[in-house]
């Protein structure tokens, strides 16, 4: 008990950021389990939705910047998969990542260039930057929302998937890309779909991440991507409650190593957690296991 | 008598709850030519990747040259799911990695051709070579190993010469026609001086007339490398004409076993073939 | 065949000596003219830095240049010839860089250095040239451990784990218990450097001809047949683990030492300059240059470094004419055009320049006699 109090902001900064992390995660695992391409880019999609709300919040009333930002955010996840990922999409798995890594590289150094390299803070969305007392610790309301925000949104998309037709197009392409192809599925609908899924999420992820963390600068996307990434992974790569497992999992480590002092580790204890999935069981927690045809 | 070259005693193999081949115990002699039949879907290639440590077995074992090479027992969750009788013997455990198999003296070919299509047709043959060099990375690197890439070289050189390869030597290996890139993926399992040899389907994909000359060529090799021959084939007149035994599988099963003849009389094996009448 | 000059033990005999030292002079023979070029490329750089002052730019290339060459050298290795996706070329060029530092950091320095860790626990240097070797070899020593339980991963899952030990490694070098060796997060600095371009030339020189010795030889055909079908690899008898782990080792082996390099020209070492973003700059230069190609890494290697050191700079620069304001020059967007580039290579040059292409000697003296040849035929006409 005596660990809890002391520990209970940890534990809830913990909860939060994973809720934020699962958010991310979804999107790297849905986009894993159909294309099998590891999109390095999308966290900073994520960052780029950071971005995005500091400047449009500066010129326009929250109501109308909110939405703004994520049709924005979609929109850019559609242009990426339609310019980078979609012309590869023959070739070897290498080029394909590559060209992820390469757009990773384009969005860091274009927020660079226009922020001119100074960070910058993000807006206070009213209601969910105010403070709470929960027991002993106190948080903003951006803490609560967040774990059940997350929980709403991977029950509708759960649903989404297992019961309407683009659902089930998506589960298809993802045991069997090619066999989809031939009965018909369209399959560049449904990567798009599934990229925009995808940057939805990390839109709202971002609302909520940088609320909490209100630095934004052009690397803010990376470790919070590497790590949601290494979230799906950890859940078993292609699967949805897996990642948001994997995501809150990590976040509430994290920050309990940062609470008992290590944190240099902080950052470590992840990459740790992903060798250690790694070699002990690749396929994840929830993963399946694959096997080639000689 | 002739040795026994291989002997495989009650390969089961299971994938999950689909058994691919059950009891599968096979005998080949030294200097035979042995075919493997049966319709496809048959567990043939199973067979074969279980022989050459690219599957573990769920139970069984392979001799070869009378030590065992492979050797295994269902454990953890095939326990439960394994379909042979209960109390089988618990063997030894012997996984080997399909290169140590292929370093005692077996080599196959592939179904599927898998040439390494980036590098030239000589290249193809000489890579096979590669393990049986007395080398280490510091002599190769330093060419302190002069001796045996010449004799590597010499040796591939021949065994291209052998089968009409050799004006192609610098060729891509995937600009070859199909026969001629048949014809390589032998000559690259002959460089790696094995006693036993695997073709897996060797003359897919080829007309009468290349049928005929691959029957003579496998004749040809087994004398003059003083090979043994276990092959799986679908061109009936090859397997009858080359064969000393035939093995007939179906649905992982041995249903058959004999001299050409004997094969071709045999119920059992023209029923998998043709199909049962439906009022039988 | 001479049986006798055969030793079993593979031990050299004096009869084994002779033999090399006659191979050796006939590949000198054989290969004059590529020896002329190396000798004239560095008779240039010789001449060039009596000429031109000691800050241009060309020399930053020429050394940054020659240094990021022999790194992208050792990633083609790995990643082009063995078809083994790693990203973790960042962490071996740190442990390079620290290890040179910390055994060439001059006794009377160390305290001053390492002021918060009371001068730190080593207390000897060695010669420049064991420390280059000692940089490359605790790479390898750790690319050894790490390699165990990550090759046999498939390749998305090798990036992955790869990238995860190099940021491991970077945040294990910071920290602060190993300060006394480490030096923590702050500087190490003041260990010997070089001033001429010739230096880091010629290391890297020695350095890319062992990597391409190796790639002609045995072992490097059965790299590439394992990049090409893993499956019929080990079906040819090649150990796939122990090959595996010997294109790692030996890959980082090299990004150590030229992590080392890079350590002496910077002159200060510092683990959070390390970031995956460096492994990803190398990781593009040998996709520009052709993933499978070694003259391609070396030239894009030069290309990149001068792109974005030198001639984009301008795109930096808030520049008028007249009082008419040209629009975006201005601060980071030369990273953004070069950012560009690199898509549209990515995207619509994947061979990069040279492909899977070598220059070879022979290659250009016919280039040039069909030159010569059209010339005199026209002439004829």
């Amino acid at each position: 008990m005596e660990f809890l109090n002391t520990n209970l902001p940890y534990i809830l900064a913990g909860i939060s950021v994973g809720g934020q992390y699962a958010l991310i995660s979804i999107g790297y695992t849905m986009v894993y389990g159909i294309l099998r391409l590891i999109n390095f880019a999308h966290g900073d999609i994520f960052m780029v939705a950071g971005f995005a709300m500091v400047y449009l919040s500066a010129t326009m009333p929250l109501f109308i910047s909110v939405p703004f930002t994520i049709i924005i955010t979609v929109l850019l996840g559609f242009v990426v998969e339609r310019v980078a990922y979609k012309p590869l999409r023959s070739a070897p798995r290498m080029s394909i990542m590559i060209s992820a890594i390469g757009v990773s590289y384009f969005l860091q150094n274009c927020a660079w260039y226009i922020t001119s390299g100074l960070a910058k803070q993000y807006p206070k969305i009213p209601w969910i930057s105010d403070s709470v007392s929960i027991g002993t610790a106190t948080t903003k309301i951006v803490t609560v929302i967040t774990p059940i925000l997350t929980f709403v949104l991977v029950i509708a998309l759960v649903l989404l998937i297992k019961y309407t037709k683009i659902g089930m197009a998506m589960r298809a392409m993802a045991k069997d890309f090619e066999t989809s192809q031939l009965m018909g599925v369209k399959i560049n609908s449904v990567i798009s779909f599934t990229f925009i899924i995808g940057s939805f999420l990390a839109a709202i992820g971002s609302l909520l991440y940088f609320t909490n963390y209100t630095t934004v600068t052009p690397v803010a996307g990376a470790m919070p991507g590497l790590k949601a990434f290494v979230a799906a992974v950890f859940g078993g790569i292609g699967s949805i409650p897996g990642a948001v497992i994997g995501a809150f999992i990590i976040g509430i480590c994290e920050n309990i190593i940062k609470g008992l002092g290590w944190t240099t580790f902080s950052d470590a204890f992840t990459f740790a957690l992903l060798i250690i999935i790694l070699v002990a069981k690749p396929t994840g927690l929830f993963g399946e296991k694959s096997t080639d045809k000689v | 008598m002739a040795e026994n070259i291989l002997h495989t005693e009650k390969i089961t193999m299971q994938f999950g709850g689909v058994v691919a081949l059950y009891n599968l115990t096979i005998d080949v002699n030294k200097g035979e030519i042995v075919a493997l039949i049966g319709p496809n879907g048959a567990g043939k290639t199973t067979a074969f990747n279980c022989i050459t440590g690219v599957y573990e077995p769920t139970y069984g074992s392979v001799t070869f040259c009378g030590e065992t090479i492979v050797s295994n027992h269902p454990q953890g969750k095939m326990k439960k799911m394994y379909m042979g009788e209960q109390d089988e013997e618990k063997l030894k455990v012997i996984r080997p990695t399909p290169d140590k198999i292929t370093k005692l003296g077996i080599a196959r070919t592939f179904q599927n051709i898998r040439l390494f299509n980036s590098l030239t047709v000589f290249e193809n043959v000489l890579v096979a070579k590669h393990m049986r060099a007395k080398q280490n990375v510091l002599t190769a690197t330093l060419r302190l190993n002069w001796r045996e890439e010449k004799r590597a070289r010499e040796e591939s050189l021949a065994l291209l010469e052998e089968q009409g390869l050799l004006q192609y030597k610098d060729e891509l290996a995937s600009n070859l026609p199909y026969g001629l890139q048949r014809r390589l993926e032998i000559s690259r399992a002959l460089a790696t001086e094995p006693k036993l040899l695997l073709l897996d389907e060797p003359a897919a994909g080829m007309n009468p007339q290349e049928t005929q000359e691959l029957a003579e060529f496998i004749v040809k090799i087994k004398d003059k490398y003083d090979l043994t021959v276990l092959m799986i084939e679908h061109h009936m007149d090859l397997v009858m004409k080359i064969s000393d035994r035939i093995y007939v599988l179906d649905f992982g099963k041995l249903i058959a076993h004999g001299t050409p003849v004997e094969v071709q009389k045999n119920q059992r094996v023209i029923d998998a073939y043709l199909g049962v009448a439906e009022d039988a | 065949m001479n049986e006798k000059n055969r030793n079993l033990n593979g031990v050299i005999t004096p009869q084994n000596k002779i033999n090399i030292f006659n191979s050796v002079i006939s590949f000198v023979r054989k290969n004059w003219i590529g020896f002329a070029l190396i000798a004239a490329l560095f008779a240039i750089i010789f001449i060039l830095e009596q000429i031109l002052p000691a800050s241009s730019m060309l020399f930053v290339v020429l050394k940054k240049g020659a240094i990021y060459a022999l790194v992208a050298v050792s990633m083609n290795l790995l990643n082009g010839f063995t078809g083994l996706f790693s990203l973790g070329q960042a962490g071996f060029m740190l442990i390079g860089s620290y290890t040179y530092a910390i055994f060439t950091i001059p006794l009377e320095a160390r305290d001053a250095v390492y002021q918060y860790f009371d001068g730190g626990i080593i207390n000897f240097t060695v010669p420049v040239p064991v420390a280059l070797i000692m940089a490359g070899l605790a790479a390898a020593i750790f690319a050894y451990l790490i390699g165990l339980p990550v090759l046999r991963l498939k390749s998305d899952y090798l990036a992955i784990a790869t990238l995860g030990f190099a940021e491991i490694i970077r945040a294990v070098f910071q920290w602060d218990k190993l300060g006394p060796v480490t030096n923590g997060s702050n500087l190490l600095k003041r260990f010997p450097s070089f001033t001429s371009t010739l230096y880091p030339f010629f290391v890297s020189g020695i350095c890319i001809t062992i990597i391409v010795l190796l790639i002609n030889s045995s072992y490097g055909r059965a790299f590439k047949a394992i990049r090409d079908d893993e499956i019929a690899a080990e079906a040819m008898g090649i150990n796939l683990a122990k090959h595996k782990q010997l294109s790692f080792t030996i890959s980082s082996f090299f990004a150590g030492v030229g992590g080392a390099l890079l350590a002496m020209y910077q002159t200060t070492v510092q683990a959070a300059a390390f970031k995956s973003a460096m492994t990803y700059e190398i990781l593009l230069i040998v996709v520009i240059g052709g993933i499978g190609s070694v003259t391609g890494s070396i030239l894009s290697s030069f290309l990149f470094i001068a792109s974005s050191e030198w001639w984009l700079r301008f795109l930096d620069d808030e520049t008028y004419i007249g009082s008419f304001k040209v629009p975006l020059l201005a601060s980071g967007f030369r990273k953004v055009v070069f950012s560009i580039i690199i898509m549209i290579v990515v995207l619509f040059y994947r061979q990069g320049i040279m492909g899977a292409r070598e220059i070879s000697i022979d290659a250009i003296l016919r280039f040039f006699r069909k030159l010569f040849a059209k010339d005199n035929r026209e002439e004829a006409a």
